[in-house]
């Protein structure tokens, strides 16, 4: 019954020919993320300054977007994006731009959660001390609460970049060629399964040590002064 | 159009939500199996044992759930077993969950303050004792809020499925398109079904956390 020593055969050299490939998809699987992180921070931040305004209506809008996003699997969005929106005359170039149209939706979401609690935990006397001295509203969110913001809100901010990576791989099932698309390839066209797989998800593991070690980096030099 | 939908879409894609309901339940449940024992394996046993758990733990959660599930269906029978994709599907999932369950036993555990367990052990209470008198009883309820998140993420994971052929609210869904081709509503309803069960299970982790938002240190 188990016979994976003696049935299969590993041949490593056509993972290794195609490992040009798979760097290409995940280049595309990191391009993918980036460019969702800082499209949605520009939702997100949007979006958590309407959850806290005095505007029931804008605050109950980004509430009801939030909520959908976060129960409805990531998979749906991006079908949706692919096979539904032409049809309303939506039209994106390719599949990459229909995914990562999908993609923004999504990590526009997640963003805005990260972002209002941001919000949330800049402490009170700071924003009244700046009143005190005379900044403007605009002044304010510019000198003040943006940029303890960010700060406060860097470690989340680095969590949600890693699982959009690894949500990248979902861009898959239209037919994107990230690193996910590779192994298939090579799976259903050589038969390489275990050498296909397991190289793979070495990429993903060791892209997402290194993006974690260098974000801790990150996060230590933007630490919140206690 | 709406007949089409109502009278064929539905029930199509009810039968599918079904599947997809099904395969949550089961991967969850065995999940949270694993999770319980990798959770407190974390914490107690001694560091030349427990670093498998957390090698399990860290590769488990640092993968995405597509490639666990596309892993699980192809590589499993290289080994030469024979599983149906959706029960390749249910592996993977268990799999997944079971290291995020880990997590969410292990930081329950951990949010106990060691005073509880120096307290119990000066009282004479045993391993076993102390945990079932003393720390589960508090840290369980610590756990429920995250425990439920974890079991929506398995519940959108199971989309993941449809890629390996198993007909469930996705693949329903698209099938019903295939043959109909009413797309935006079709795909407007399976976002209700998924947005009606995970929203639902949601707000009972809110209703958890509100229930036990006493338990404070």
């Amino acid at each position: 019954m188990f016979q994976a020593g003696g049935g299969y055969h590993f041949n490593w050299s056509i993972v290794i020919q195609h490992l040009p490939m798979l760097y290409d998809g995940l280049f595309l699987a990191l391009k993918l993320a980036v460019v969702a992180l800082f499209i949605g921070s520009v939702i997100g931040i949007a979006g958590a300054w309407a959850r806290a305004s005095k505007y029931r209506v804008v605050a109950a809008v980004f509430a009801a977007y939030v909520e959908f996003v976060r129960n409805v699997p990531l998979l749906v969005l991006v079908f949706f994006a692919y096979f539904a929106l032409p049809i309303m005359g939506i039209k994106f170039l390719n599949n990459v731009a229909s995914f990562e149209a999908a993609f923004i939706f999504y990590s526009g979401a997640y963003l805005t959660e990260v972002f209002r609690s941001g919000l949330a935990a800049i402490p009170e006397g700071y924003v009244q001390a700046a009143k005190a001295i005379g900044l403007t509203p605009l002044q304010r969110g510019r000198y003040i609460v943006l940029p303890v913001m960010f700060r406060i809100v860097l470690p989340a901010l680095s969590n949600t970049f890693i699982s959009l990576f690894k949500d990248t791989s979902i861009a898959s099932a239209i037919g994107v060629k990230e690193l996910t698309f590779g192994a298939v390839y090579l799976d259903v066209n050589f038969f390489r399964v275990i050498e296909a797989w397991s190289v793979v998800a070495a990429m993903y593991l060791v892209t997402a040590a290194i993006l974690a070690s260098l974000l801790r980096l990150l996060e230590r030099r933007y630490a919140v002064i206690k | 159009m709406l007949t089409t939908l109502l009278h064929q879409g539905l029930p199509q894609m009810a039968q599918g939500l079904l599947v997809t309901v099904g395969m949550g339940l089961q991967a969850s449940i065995v999940g949270i199996v694993i999770g319980v024992l990798v959770g407190v394996g974390l914490l107690y046993l001694p560091a030349y044992v427990g670093w498998i758990f957390r090698v399990y733990v860290d590769v488990v959660r640092g993968l995405p759930p597509l490639v666990l599930i596309f892993s699980a269906y192809y590589l499993i029978p290289v080994s030469g077993i024979n599983v149906s994709a959706f029960y390749s599907g249910v592996i993977a999932l268990a799999f997944f969950s079971g290291a995020h369950f880990a997590e969410v036993v292990r930081g329950g555990i951990d949010s106990i303050p060691q005073t509880q367990t120096q307290a119990a052990k000066a009282i004479g209470l045993r391993f076993w004792p102390l945990m079932r008198w003393i720390l589960l009883p508090q840290a369980v309820r610590r756990m429920v809020p995250p425990a439920i998140n974890a079991t929506v993420e398995v519940i959108k994971g199971t989309s993941l499925v449809s890629l390996i052929g198993v007909v469930e609210l996705v693949l329903a869904t698209q099938q019903f398109t295939g043959s109909t081709f009413i797309v935006i509503p079709a795909y407007g309803l399976a976002a209700i079904m998924y947005f009606a069960v995970n929203f639902s299970i949601s707000r009972l982790g809110g209703v958890f956390e509100k229930r036990y938002a006493y338990l404070q240190y």
